[in-house]
């Protein structure tokens, strides 16, 4: 009771978690307290992931029995049906396929460019810098869709129209991902670059051969955050595609939407395969994406 | 080129300040793209904003012209009040749950907190379109699982899809709860930097749990709850693909929002300088945000 009592600093990673405060007004008090936040807690956690429960449960009942009522939680006789209608209609594995190109790709280059930028702005001090910096601040009050129709043309101009370039290109500058190498990079003391130099190191040496290695982490994590952000772009593929055969999945799961006679089938089908790469980078990567710093956190 | 670099080191006497190419090397590809993908169309946007361009041929500029008739378009003013609508209902409701789901799941009282976050956060991982195609096998109107449970317990079938408020409602539903996850994590991260000596110096002065949040956790996470509002806000302008999926802005037209008219008037009827104008009224709203949270904040900081 008492030795607990003393303030501890406060610890990042567990914070007031592992804080053991003796309950105040004895132990009924400090029950009745923890059996309704956890009540309340779970309540609502039940909200959030009772829609995706029965939105996958759905998905995997045979379409004649979507509809059938009463309604069951568990499907009475359980099929992939659905998925496998979904995958082969409409060329929904080629939507696949051009998606996971283009994340890729996006996700490479956001990283790569993102941390040499960060470190740029981190570890030099020319007045060219701050002054690129506020650009980069700029992007971020004016969202792409704002200048959707401008986009438009530069983007055909430059003869990227109908081209995964022109999907790609645009969405590699991001000011979040810029934010946090910066972040991360103004953490590594500068005694650490100074030290390179004396020993002879070149600039760009220095950022390749120590710099990167050490920010792993933090391209771990925004690899994760771009790969969620292109996997689940919308609108700009939307205008910058023609040809069908270069669609990505959002754009397939859409024009299941806007049928005439929505097929639910192969709608939920397609919606849950959409969902499976997006889960499982983040069940694996879980603890980077809850632990990161998107304070600076301008989601893209 | 040192010349110039000795030229810039002189205000600040630093020794860094004497690399120049090595700093223009690393941002190099970063200013490309943001002249290329930023600069350049946000000034062709602005002055297509006074012609009469329709994406191919010649144009006239035409003044203020596409101003004056959005001033006058009816259906403007529709999509603008019901983005405007859509931003109030969802920004607080966003705010509100997210700070409950935060201090629940940080909170030492409740069990399980570690699991339930994991489930606060999955919806934010779906994509806008799932998320309206989900909602949308939801909120059904002859088959969805809500009207079905309404039905079980003796109500009738509310009109989901068929009435424009109530499906404005829906949507706005469905963003808090796919916002949740990203905006508990802002929240989480502010409400563990608070330090723990407050919270134990309050309950030795006896201030309850209620007491404890309104007096230390709000006030501590301030400079938090202003970036998730000036966050949140220029999301909610500028949504779009929930809708699409989940009512395609309907009823009928009733909730097409600002994107969705930029959208339809620029690329659907091809009139580009029209659709740039509309363009530019939204991020002046966008940019009058901005500025107002920043001048509260500031404000708020230096109190």
């Amino acid at each position: 009771m008492t030795t607990t009592d003393i303030p501890r600093p406060v610890d990042a990673g567990s914070g007031r978690t592992v804080s053991k405060k003796p309950p105040r007004r004895g132990g009924r008090g400090g029950l009745r307290q923890a059996v309704s936040a956890t009540t309340l807690l779970w309540i609502l956690a039940c909200l959030y992931g009772l829609p995706v429960l029965w939105f996958v449960l759905s998905s995997l009942k045979p379409a004649g029995d979507l509809f059938s009522v009463p309604l069951t939680l568990i499907p009475q006789n359980p099929t992939l049906s659905g998925f496998r209608a979904a995958w082969d209609s409409a060329n929904f594995s080629q939507y696949f396929i051009n998606t996971t190109i283009v994340c890729v790709i996006t996700t490479i280059l956001t990283v790569g460019v993102s941390c040499c930028t960060g470190y740029a702005l981190a570890k030099y001090d020319n007045r060219w810098l701050k002054a690129f910096f506020l650009c980069i601040l700029a992007t971020t009050m004016l969202p792409g869709e704002v200048m959707l129709a401008p986009s438009f043309l530069v983007v055909r101009d430059l003869g990227l129209y109908n081209s995964f370039a022109g999907i790609i290109l645009p969405a590699v500058l991001t000011a979040t991902g810029c934010f946090m190498f910066r972040q991360f990079f103004l953490t590594v003391p500068d005694e650490l670059v100074e030290a390179a130099r004396i020993d002879g190191a070149r600039e760009l040496s220095i950022f390749l051969r120590i710099m990167v290695p050490i920010s792993r982490p933090i391209m771990l994590t925004l690899a994760i955050l771009s790969f969620q952000w292109r996997w689940n772009d919308y609108i700009w593929p939307l205008l910058m595609l023609n040809d069908p055969n270069k669609f990505t999945v959002q754009i397939g799961i859409q024009s299941i939407v806007g049928a005439q006679n929505i097929n639910w089938s192969v709608l939920l089908g397609a919606s849950v395969i959409s969902m499976i790469p997006l889960i499982a980078v983040f069940l694996v990567f879980q603890r980077y994406v809850m632990n990161a710093d998107i304070n600076a956190g301008l989601k893209d | 080129m040192t010349k110039r670099a000795s030229a810039v080191s002189a205000s600040p006497p630093r020794r860094r300040s004497k690399y120049t190419l090595a700093p223009l090397v690393l941002i190099a590809a970063n200013v490309v793209l943001f002249s290329l993908f930023f600069v350049w169309p946000a000034v062709i946007g602005l002055v297509y904003s006074f012609t009469n361009y329709t994406g191919v041929g010649a144009f006239q500029f035409i003044g203020l012209d596409n101003y004056d008739n959005l001033l006058g378009d009816s259906t403007f003013y529709d999509a603008l009040t019901r983005t405007l609508l859509y931003t109030v209902l969802f920004v607080p409701l966003n705010f509100v749950v997210s700070l409950l789901a935060a201090n629940l799941v940080v909170s030492k009282h409740a069990k399980g907190g570690s699991v339930a976050r994991v489930l606060f956060f999955i919806p934010w991982l779906l994509s806008p379109i799932v998320v309206g195609v989900l909602w949308r096998w939801m909120f059904g109107e002859n088959f969805g699982l809500v009207n079905y449970v309404i039905e079980k317990f003796g109500g009738d079938a509310v009109p989901w899809q068929s009435n424009a408020d109530l499906s404005l409602l829906v949507v706005v539903m469905a963003s808090a709860w796919a916002w949740t996850g990203f905006t508990m994590l802002l929240f989480i991260a502010a409400i563990k930097n608070v330090p723990v000596s407050y919270y134990e110096a309050a309950s030795l002065d006896g201030a309850g749990p209620w007491r404890q949040f309104f007096s230390i956790t709000l006030p501590s996470i301030a400079p938090t709850s202003f970036i998730v509002i000036l966050l949140n806000t220029i999301n909610a302008m500028k949504e779009y693909p929930v809708f699409v999926a989940l009512n395609n802005g309907g009823p009928g037209t009733s909730n097409n929002l600002l994107v969705q008219y930029i959208y339809e008037t620029g690329f659907k009827r091809g009139q580009i300088g029209y659709a740039s104008a509309a363009s530019f009224v939204l991020m002046l709203i966008l940019m009058a945000v901005a500025i107002i949270q920043l001048i509260v904040n500031r404000r708020v900081e230096n109190r």
